[in-house]
């Protein structure tokens, strides 16, 4: 195979990834990387290093359309960028000092997870309570549009929403993906952010996470061009054509297929780690 | 510059929005332009990426990436696409400070100027 094809393939199949990444809600990351180790043979350096420019790419491609939908919280996102970049920073830094077996591990029980979390239903929102002191201060409570008037809602347990932040960082750092699964954990449960808020908020993050280990797989030499470049344009495409064409229905059926797709690559990932060949 | 009210948090999210999407446009153009020069050059050669070497010097930092875009050289017109499309996000948050500064907001003047300083202590090589 000469770079001609090999670029075309990687383009492709990040197309498809960032279009299904889209339409499930699930981002195009975390196929990339599996993909590119266990089919294309790549080093899960290289193949985190292109996945995590791509995740860059979806989520601020993605901001224009939800902001349109007016859910997402700046004050939330922000102070817990605190500790998504801080925990970025130090996953970005241990890559250099974990085996990549130990990575792939680490990145299949990421996969396994994130694909039973997507078919497990969410907790509903609950109706509103008390407010918090500490959320209050740090003006988090907010409102977003409802089918009748603004729904106001009040945010708890910054402490706990904070520390999972953290844990969210350093896997996105260590393994190149967005952490949008755990992101979620956090604000859904922990926080208990309504749905709507938490997911366009999450997304907001994800970029500027990325981008904080960003820094040290450019100065560290993970992030090729030729590898990067393809996964780049063909996750960005896909899911921007993913966005358009279905921003609400996320079927239930595609969803399955993609979270099945994702345990499989999980289970490969951590066959293959334990057996020493990435 | 001066603006007539200090900003809602409203037209805060719209602006961001505008700095993403237009950094992400102008990043996968400059990408895309440094791809195809790159299929030119290096098309019918056999890519390896089985074994980590890490990138050359001159891709890893910034002043090496500009000197190699504006030599021409494809690797580097891909990597500095891919360096503005880093900074896309570090433009954002300079953004916020800004904006959270207008507000008089003090509490999330300081949180925006430490995520600020985590990306650019990163993205400068303090933690290689």
């Amino acid at each position: 195979m000469n770079v001609v094809e090999f670029t075309a393939l990687v383009f492709g199949v990040s197309s498809v990834a960032g279009f299904l990444g889209a339409l499930t809600g699930m981002g195009g990351g975390v196929v990339i990387v599996p993909i590119l180790t266990i089919f294309l043979g790549a080093d899960i350096r290289y193949a985190i290093g292109a996945s995590l420019v791509s995740v860059i790419a979806t989520s601020s491609g993605a901001a224009a359309a939800y902001v349109k939908e007016g859910f997402s919280n700046i004050r939330i996102g922000m102070f817990l960028e605190m500790a998504t970049t801080l925990g970025a920073l130090l996953g970005a830094t241990l890559v250099a000092l974990m085996s990549t077996s130990f990575i792939a591990v680490i990145f299949g029980l990421v996969l396994i997870y994130s694909a039973f979390l997507s078919v497990h239903s969410r907790l509903h929102d609950k109706p509103d309570d008390l407010p918090d002191p500490l959320a209050s201060r740090l003006h988090m409570d907010g409102a977003y549009p409802g089918d009748l008037g603004p729904v106001a809602y009040h945010v708890h347990a910054v402490p706990t929403g904070f520390s999972l932040m953290f844990v969210a960082g350093a896997l996105s750092g260590l393994l190149g993906i967005g952490s949008g699964a755990v992101k979620v954990l956090a604000m859904d449960q922990a926080m208990r952010i309504p749905f709507k808020v938490s997911t366009t908020t999450s997304n907001f993050m994800i970029g500027v996470t990325a981008a904080a280990s960003a820094g040290v797989y450019l100065n560290r030499g993970y992030i090729d061009p030729g590898l990067a470049m393809p996964v780049m344009l063909g996750v960005l495409i896909g899911s921007l054509a993913g966005t358009r064409v279905l921003i609400k229905a996320r079927p239930r059926w595609l969803r399955l297929t993609f979270a099945a797709v994702i345990l499989v690559l999980g289970s490969e990932m951590i066959f293959n780690g334990l057996t020493g060949r990435l | 510059m001066s603006w007539p009210k200090p900003w809602t948090d409203a037209q805060m999210d719209v602006a961001i929005a505008v700095i993403l999407r237009t950094g992400v446009l102008l990043a996968a153009t400059i990408v895309l332009v440094g791809g195809v020069f790159y299929l030119q050059r290096y098309g019918f050669t056999v890519p390896d990426y089985r074994v980590f070497l890490g990138e050359p010097a001159d891709l890893r930092s910034i002043p090496g990436i500009i000197s190699d875009t504006l030599a021409l050289r494809p690797r580097g017109i891909i990597q500095f696409g891919l360096l503005l499309l880093i900074a896309t996000p570090i433009v954002r948050v300079t953004f916020a400070v800004a904006a959270f500064a207008l507000q008089r907001d003090r509490v999330y003047v300081i949180v925006t100027l430490i995520v600020l300083g985590v990306l650019l202590y990163s993205l400068l090589g303090g933690a290689r």
